[in-house]
């Protein structure tokens, strides 16, 4: 097996333009392992549009996103293998992987890009009471069946989980001739897009309900019917307020899980809030020359940051391999805290002598803030504090440092972003 | 007479929050908005609302059984359901290649439902 510098985990929106970055930044010993038979990842079922205003300043679909990567890998001559299963990742950053043409083969990468994306939480996860009939699905692999396969789940359908796939999957179904009887919400606020609530629901008359849930799914061989009750603040159902739906269908639209068994097998640090590696400023793991990006990092909302981040993570591994794959690490590395409403940070830490000229720093929130602030403190030093209408779960929200500025600061060592009211 | 309207921009992720001042059928103010974008959209939004329609099509001969679809440019919202019909009576041969015309001025809307992706011939 030919030996590469950079071997990519993933044929998605991330591995994708991380493959394009590194290409670009001058390294020409890339490889791309997708398990998929085809490159582009999930944008291939997400058919809708409302891509790319970012990066190309026009709204594509899925699809024709992902081809604009996918012409460029291939101008590019970056070299990619499909039907290819990366089995292990060992902490010197040797890569196993198997297909059907190669059989099982090892690559001594010197450096790797973790570019996994995430998967759906399963019904499993969730706890729900009754049987466990066919009929139930989560939103995105009725997605693929619908736009790739091209066969309709069912008619008469319930949606748990106001996740984006979930509302998209809303508004598919029902131009497909289903029926969709409602869109139930455990949360008191819905974790998707605002304009998918718009576009998806509101267009055709769907009604969502906040703080609702299913306590009951009915039907043996096939799922008949649910109930779907009120939540209190506590989470439990509050008696009295279930009302029954028959279905032939239950989608589960209820968060997304970065998928990282690669990356902990490999001894990659993990963030217990985000499910996905801690990272540094150049978007490296703890472990030297594994790099990060895209939904295996953070879930995000939007693709363009996706392929923003991974332009990113895809230049510093070129210059990581450029620079001799040096494995020292900071001596004093600026450290990023969450509080006050701040969920988490990517990146973790800054390294300064790394850092580019501006970082962007994506982060979420815990709960919906309604014109509060977004503070950064150097220390106990508030130097930023800017009002926003709206700050809520479902969109990440960024700030950006700038290297100039913190280098007027040689003694600082923790960053806070936090919420304020005031 | 003056009348206010609340609606959520749809034309990024961000969903501004946009308020729109009407008097006597005819757009006075737009605010919230925090791009031109928003304001185009709210123009039309309350008076002659439009969306992008996609789907996909039935194609024979294809690597795939379905090649995604869209109108090339937003379409009157009252229309979506004569356009659907439009693009469900389509049978694409393959190959079919991105930005290829599916349907001809889908609905009589004047707009082209085309290919969103690559579908290549099999044997």
């Amino acid at each position: 097996m030919k030996n590469y510098d950079i071997v990519i985990v993933g044929g998605g929106p991330a591995g994708l333009a991380a493959a394009v970055a590194a290409k670009k930044a001058g390294n020409d010993s890339i490889l791309i392992l997708e398990r998929d038979k085809e490159l582009g990842g999930i944008l291939n079922q997400c058919i809708h549009n409302g891509f790319g205003l970012h990066t190309f300043k026009e709204e594509l679909t899925g699809p024709e996103y992902a081809w604009r990567f996918i012409q460029q890998v291939l101008d590019l001559g970056i070299e990619y293998k499909l039907n290819t299963m990366v089995m292990d990742i060992a902490p010197d950053r040797t890569v196993t992987a198997m297909n059907k043409e190669d059989g099982m083969f090892q690559i001594p990468a010197k450096a790797v890009i973790l570019a996994m994306g995430c998967r759906e939480r399963p019904r499993g996860a969730l706890n729900t009471p009754g049987y466990r009939p066919a009929g139930i699905f989560s939103a995105g692999t009725a997605q693929r069946l619908v736009n790739i396969e091209g066969y309709m789940p069912g008619r008469e359908v319930v949606i748990l989980g106001s996740g984006d796939i979930g509302l998209i999957m809303a508004r598919r179904m029902t131009l497909e001739g289903a029926k969709v009887k409602v869109v139930a919400e455990v949360m008191p606020y819905s974790g998707g897009l605002k304009r998918n609530i718009v576009q998806c629901l509101d267009d055709f008359g769907i009604p969502l309900k906040l703080s609702h849930t299913v306590i009951d799914i009915e039907g043996k061989e096939h799922i008949k019917a649910v109930t779907i009750a009120e939540v209190g603040p506590d989470r439990k159902p509050i008696p009295g307020t279930e009302e029954r739906y028959t279905c032939d269908t239950l989608l589960l639209s209820v968060g997304l899980i970065p998928e990282n068994e690669l990356s902990q097998k490999a001894g990659v640090e993990m963030s217990r809030i985000t499910n996905g590696p801690v990272v540094n400023e150049s978007l490296e793991t703890n472990i030297p020359g594994v790099f990060a990006c895209g939904n295996v990092l953070h879930v995000h909302d939007l693709v363009d940051y996706v392929s923003e981040e991974a332009t990113r993570a895809g230049a510093n591994a070129a210059a990581f391999v450029a620079d001799g794959c040096k494995e020292e690490k900071p001596a004093h590395p600026i450290t990023l805290h969450a509080t006050d409403g701040v969920r988490y940070t990517v990146p973790s830490t800054i390294d300064t002598d790394r850092m580019t000229d501006q970082l962007t720093v994506r982060f979420r929130v815990g709960a919906i803030y309604k014109n509060a602030f977004v503070s950064i403190y150097y220390g106990d030093e508030r130097v930023r504090h800017v009002q926003k209408r709206i700050i809520a779960p479902g969109e990440m929200e960024q700030v950006i440092l700038l290297k100039d500025d913190l280098l007027k600061h040689p003694d600082l060592s923790d960053i806070t972003i936090k919420i304020e009211q005031e | 007479m003056i009348e206010k309207k609340e609606l959520t921009c749809i034309n990024c992720p961000m969903g501004c929050q946009l308020s729109v001042e009407l008097e006597d059928g005819a757009v006075k103010s737009v605010t919230g908005n925090t791009c031109p974008r928003g304001d185009a959209y709210a123009r039309t939004e309350v008076i002659n609302p439009v969306r992008t329609v996609t789907s996909t099509c039935i194609v024979a001969d294809g690597d795939k059984p379905r090649v995604s679809v869209k109108t090339a440019a937003p379409i009157p919202k009252g229309k979506i359901d004569a356009v659907m019909k439009d693009i469900n009576a389509v049978r694409a041969e393959a190959p079919v290649k991105i930005g290829d015309v599916l349907v001809k001025d889908t609905a009589g809307t004047g707009v082209d439902v085309i290919a969103t992706r690559n579908i290549e011939k099999i044997a």
